[in-house]
């Protein structure tokens, strides 16, 4: 039985958001962790604060995540002894790139979505998939509710084309509060359809003056 | 001596052209299993509850197989699954004690701690494709703090106030999540544990009626002899079930 299938990996479920703004990110995960039709907790972090300016939530499964977090932590206590300083939002995010596409034939089955303030300050959000390939996005979502939030955020966020030239700026003009409104409000409405998605939102808010969490109730059925 | 990589299963043989392969061996699959662990938070500590049977398949096996052990002086293991790998699991978790004692610098560690190092473990076998095939619950008190977690053999792992494995998970955790409370005593921990284990026992198949309780405060550990559970089987169903049945079964 060990020697085929997929019995090492299983999906946890859950949901992950980011959205950049002029000065500050914000990052959201809801808190349940469920295998199959069984919820195994109410309140378990999806959420890693790296550095200063960086925060990665991921959604997959719990042993990859929590893995690839250690990883990063890591590598991230190494920079800063070399370099005396912490690593930026965009180093971070080439980092996770290399670090997912390292176990390319043997994937860490975390879907991630990496949020923070680059070198000038603004709000940057990354968007990746399970092994590595990733781009700067103005927001993005994750996870087993994230077909039911991005079409959302589309609409409401209203990005300019990628296509367009020159290129437009992808962060939102949207207010730190009115973007925090937006995430409970895709959250509150994940809830209601997606089963892996509920419990507890966990958000997370990222500007000049540090990292503030805050959390929300969800509905738990 | 030349060491080959099977490409198919990942695993490594020693060829030697004189005699023939040596496959390192893997778990397949599990063959002596526990079944449930039951463990909650109460008033002053943890307390883990299990039954004492290890089944072979559908034969039950052994009838005192002791499932939940001491690590150390601050927490207690509970193991479902595959016994033998829980008999390993011990053997590593009673050298990073030794290890731990022999600093001899007044630090022990705590359940968080030896948490942490078997998740490593179960989540690093499982990357060699080697698992060790147990769902444990580990608990503990340490200067007041208590701490209940688990892990399972690909490496999810999760505390909570109160937790179960295998079919504890869908029979026992609907219970407590309706009935535990911050600040049950000890007496009342046991009556709500009793209440879990008496459900394994009529509709868990592999569960045996022997049980075995733990409890870990901060003042130390005691593992209670193992006990019985008053079952009822009066129900009118019950009595005569061929009456109205055509034929002789």
């Amino acid at each position: 039985m060990a020697l085929r299938g997929d019995w090492m990996y299983e999906n946890n479920g859950g949901t992950c958001v980011a959205i950049a703004g002029i000065d500050y990110c914000v990052v959201a995960a809801d808190t349940r962790l469920s295998v199959g039709y069984n919820i195994l907790t109410r309140d378990h972090s999806k959420i890693c604060s790296l550095a200063d300016k960086v925060v990665l939530a991921s959604s997959g499964f719990q042993g990859d995540i929590r893995a690839l977090h250690k990883n990063l932590a890591a590598r991230h206590l190494l920079y800063q002894h070399q370099h005396n300083k912490q690593m930026s939002c965009p180093a971070m995010g080439q980092l996770l790139s290399n670090t997912l596409y390292y176990k390319r034939f043997f994937p860490y089955y975390a879907f991630n979505v990496l949020g923070g303030l680059d070198n000038e300050g603004k709000g940057c959000v990354f968007t990746y998939d399970a092994v590595g390939s990733y781009e700067r996005v103005g927001y993005s979502t994750q996870g087993s509710g994230s077909s039911l939030i991005m079409p959302v955020l589309d609409n409401q966020l209203k990005s300019p084309s990628p296509l367009l030239l020159p290129a437009r700026d992808a962060v939102t003009p949207l207010s730190e509060t009115e973007a925090v409104d937006l995430v409970k409000d895709v959250f509150a409405s994940a809830t209601e359809r997606d089963i892996y998605t509920g419990d507890k939102l966990e958000i997370v808010v990222i500007n000049a003056s540090g990292i503030k969490r805050e959390y929300l109730e969800l509905r738990k059925d | 001596m030349e060491l080959q990589l099977s490409m198919v299963d990942g695993s490594v043989c020693m060829k030697d052209s004189a005699k023939s392969e040596i496959s390192s061996e893997r778990t397949l699959y599990p063959y002596v299993t526990g079944t449930s662990i039951i463990g909650m938070k109460y008033k002053d500590g943890v307390i883990l509850a299990s039954d004492t049977a290890g089944s072979y398949g559908s034969t039950l096996r052994y009838k005192s197989v002791e499932r939940i052990k001491q690590v150390g002086d601050h927490t207690l293991i509970g193991a479902s699954g595959e016994i033998s790998d829980f008999q390993e699991i011990m053997r590593y978790l009673d050298e990073l004690i030794l290890y731990d004692k022999m600093w001899d610098d007044g630090n022990s560690l705590g359940p968080k701690e030896v948490h942490n190092y078997l998740n490593r473990i179960m989540y690093n076998r499982r990357n060699k494709f080697n698992p060790l095939w147990n769902s444990l619950v580990l608990g503990g008190v340490k200067k007041g703090q208590k701490y209940l977690g688990t892990v399972n053999m690909i490496g999810t792992h999760y505390e909570d106030d109160h937790l179960a494995t295998g079919f504890g998970n869908h029979l026992a955790r609907p219970i407590l999540r309706s009935e535990w409370r911050e600040d049950l005593t000890f007496e009342e921990a046991v009556k709500l544990i009793e209440k879990c284990l008496l459900v394994l026992l009529y509709r868990d198949r592999s569960s045996i009626n022997k049980f075995q309780i733990a409890k870990i405060t901060d003042e130390g550990t005691t593992i209670f002899p193992p006990y019985a559970l008053k079952t009822f089987w009066g129900f009118s169903h019950f009595q005569n079930p061929s009456k109205g049945a055509a034929g002789t079964w």
